[in-house]
């Protein structure tokens, strides 16, 4: 087990600037989910620290040693990737057995056995081991691959969207289980991730990317119900929040520009009145699309509501959000 | 405009049955989705719709007449496939005329179609410029325009946005159906994903191995689903099902699960045997008086809601509660559940019980 240290470290592709100046600590059994969209540099990050990329400026430091110099092997971290790769014409056992049988762990044959069976337990394998890789399902796969890393008991795991290419169910499935593995091995684990499901079921802690730049690391709910920025708010919250102009409605603050409302922080029955343009049942909840001076709004309301498009709904903001004119939350 | 009605269908395919005898109306105007886990039939049903298939049994009527053995070009429908097929080497202009130009349509009405559809879809500023460089908004804005353009009475679409990415996904669902407000045409959509299903739909049919389990609105087959299936496939948490034995008269209001009586609404017929009892995850409350206990084995912050997985004595259950109770792993607390809400299935066919919060449901279902 292990903590992380990333200090000031960039990352430049030709004219991109992958990563710009981050900084940020995993510490020993936390699991931190970098979340940001495509290109907002989750990847080049875990790349960085497994050895797979050097940075330009900054220094990455496992268990306070710097590990630059240090070869992907040498740094003892195991990678999960988001589509698994089983050998597919050997056992889930062979497949679990193989980086223990690798050259550089030479592991005992009965060393082998006892950790995948151990591993397999944890992982509810157990029953699959002389299965065929290729005779699992997807889910299974999943968790062999998981289990692989596992099994080196590495200082480090660091996972790159490992559930993303599975079905909705399984991915809800396995988010507890991931979790619960974590949980009671004790790993230091970084994940990265575009569902901001995953990065608030998980995390301990979330790092919010945005085009490199780390812009905000806080435990789920600091993240959802204090955002630093208009970026940040966005990234969390289904639906996402509305951003209105401040003077749609009274008391914004000095200096705002924009009200950021989350959809059930809005008040009904009072303030300004809107009009129904959409209803939306989902089943557990029912979100009323509203028209306002020209500006959609997005709120949720009583799941059998009798509203029709077309009624009109007095609004009012409830725990608003105020941002200036760069997207910072000044209020 | 276009009213489907889809009368005993069936369509085999040798010794397998795709779909075994469907039947269900599309009024006219309607979004009506087809939804199913693949393999279902859903998308052997649209073809069918569309003259891609030909049935083995069963009529197709749109608009009152019988086309089910009609070749495609005689139905007045525009299928759109995956969004994404345009043609290469032609502009955007060029792509949306094509319909049109092969059709024989004179230059000036073309150019006045593409023009009022251009609008429609927000791609005006685009229309001279080529399909490579497009963004994949733009490129499913075009592929539509192609479909809106011939002014079908129909249109049929399989899985449009089953290649983009959750937000986009969540961006061009809503772009569809306010499209489909504005222009108010019959449109019939495969999907796999139940969420697309309940945001988009004025009415779903749920498809499993070739059978109907249920037809009705988003909200009432959500709230009162038909058969198990359905109750598991639709809603995510999806419903809990506490399984039980016993026996139970009509007219009964409770049952009788690990010394514990739990409420449900006043049963239409009698039963006795396995049973389950379904609620969903945002009708169950965790109190400490409630007798029937669980443990908590994971919470899971959504932001305003949580979802907390119990063990108890009937099986796993997740219930759906506001993220500031607490609720800690390895405790054992009281669950409350709201009876109202509440469904009972025939474990051994899946079907619902029928009770008076389903009887209405289920008696044209």
């Amino acid at each position: 087990m292990a903590d992380i240290t990333l200090q000031n470290v960039s990352k430049s592709f030709g004219d991109t600037r992958a990563l710009d100046d981050v900084s940020l600590t995993v510490a020993n059994g936390d699991f931190v989910v970098l979340l940001g969209p495509t290109g907002a540099g989750k990847t080049t990050t875990l790349r960085l620290i497994s050895g797979l990329e050097r940075p330009e400026t900054g220094d990455i430091l496992i268990n306070g040693r710097s590990v630059l110099d240090e070869t992907p092997a040498q740094r003892d971290v195991a990678m999960v990737f988001q589509q698994y790769s089983l050998y597919p014409h050997m056992t889930v056992r062979d497949n679990l057995a193989f980086p223990l049988r690798s050259p550089i762990l030479k592991t005992p044959e009965h060393e082998v056995k006892r950790k995948i069976d151990e591993v397999a337990e944890v992982l509810q394998i157990s029953h699959k081991l002389d299965n065929k890789a290729t005779a699992l399902s997807g889910g299974e796969m999943q968790r062999v691959s998981i289990g692989r890393a596992l099994v080196r008991n590495p200082s480090i795991y660091l996972m790159d969207e490992p559930l993303s290419s599975l079905d909705a169910k399984l991915r809800a499935d396995l988010r507890i289980e991931l979790k619960r593995i974590q949980a009671s091995l004790g790993s230091t684990l970084l994940y990265v991730t575009h569902d901001q499901i995953e990065a608030m079921t998980m995390a301990t802690r979330v790092g919010v990317l945005d085009a490199g730049r780390l812009v905000q690391v806080g435990t789920p709910r600091e993240i959802y119900e204090d955002p630093v920025s208009l970026y940040v708010a966005a990234r969390l919250g289904l639906p996402r929040i509305n951003e209105l102009p401040c003077d749609l409605f009274p008391g914004a603050p000095l200096g705002a520009k924009t009200i950021g409302l989350r959809p059930e922080h809005i008040q009904h029955g009072e303030g300004k009145p809107s009009q129904v343009k959409r209803i939306e049942r989902l089943g557990d909840q029912t979100r009323l699309h509203l028209t306002l001076d020209g500006h959609d709004i997005v709120t949720l309301i009583d799941v059998h509501t009798g509203l029709e498009p077309g009624d009109i709904i007095a609004i009012q903001p409830r725990n608003a959000l105020y941002f200036d004119a760069a997207g910072a939350r000044i209020a | 405009m276009a009213e489907i009605v889809i009368q005993n269908l069936r369509k085999e395919f040798g010794s397998f049955t795709a779909v075994q005898s469907s039947s269900f109306k599309i009024e006219d105007g309607e979004f009506f989705m087809l939804l199913g886990p693949s393999g279902c039939g859903k998308t052997t049903t649209l073809r069918m719709i569309a003259g891609l298939e030909l049935p083995t049994a069963g009529e197709i009527y749109i608009n009152g007449e019988e086309v089910g053995q009609k070749p495609a070009s005689k139905r007045d429908i525009a299928f759109v496939f995956q969004m994404f097929a345009l043609y290469p080497h032609m502009n955007v202009r060029k792509n949306i005329s094509y319909p049109l130009a092969s059709q024989g349509m004179p230059r000036a009405q073309i150019r006045e179609k593409v023009a009022e559809v251009a609008q429609i879809l927000g791609i005006e500023a685009i229309l001279d410029r080529p399909v490579g460089g497009l963004s994949g908004g733009d490129r499913q804005r075009v592929a539509l325009g192609r479909a809106i353009v011939r002014n079908p009475a129909c249109f049929l679409m399989d899985e449009p946005l089953g290649a983009l990415d959750a937000e986009f996904r969540e961006h061009m669902s809503h772009e569809l159906r306010a499209l489909h407000d504005r222009i108010g045409a019959t449109t019939v959509y495969v999907t796999h994903d139940q969420l697309e299903a309940m945001q988009m739909g004025d009415k779903i049919v749920v498809m499993n191995h070739g059978v109907i389990e249920q037809f009705g609105t988003p909200q009432d087959i959500y709230d009162k689903p038909a058969t198990m299936f359905v109750a598991e496939f639709i809603g995510s948490p999806h419903m809990n099902f506490l399984k039980f034995h016993g026996s139970l008269a009509a007219g009964a209001t409770t049952v009788e699960m690990h010394h514990q009586t739990l409420g449900m609404p006043a049963l239409r017929e009698a039963f006795d045997g396995d049973m389950v009892y379904g609620v969903r995850p945002e009708h169950i409350r965790l109190s400490d008086s409630a007798g029937y206990r669980g443990e908590v084995v994971a919470t899971e912050y959504l932001g305003t809601t949580q979802i907390v997985t119990l063990q108890t004595h009937n099986g796993e259950v997740k219930a759906r509660i506001a993220s500031d109770q607490v609720a800690r792993v390895g405790e054992s607390v009281g669950l409350d559940f709201d009876p109202a809400t509440v469904t009972l299935f025939d474990n051994q066919s899946g079907r619902a019980i029928r009770s008076n919060l389903n009887a209405g449901v289920l008696s044209h279902g």
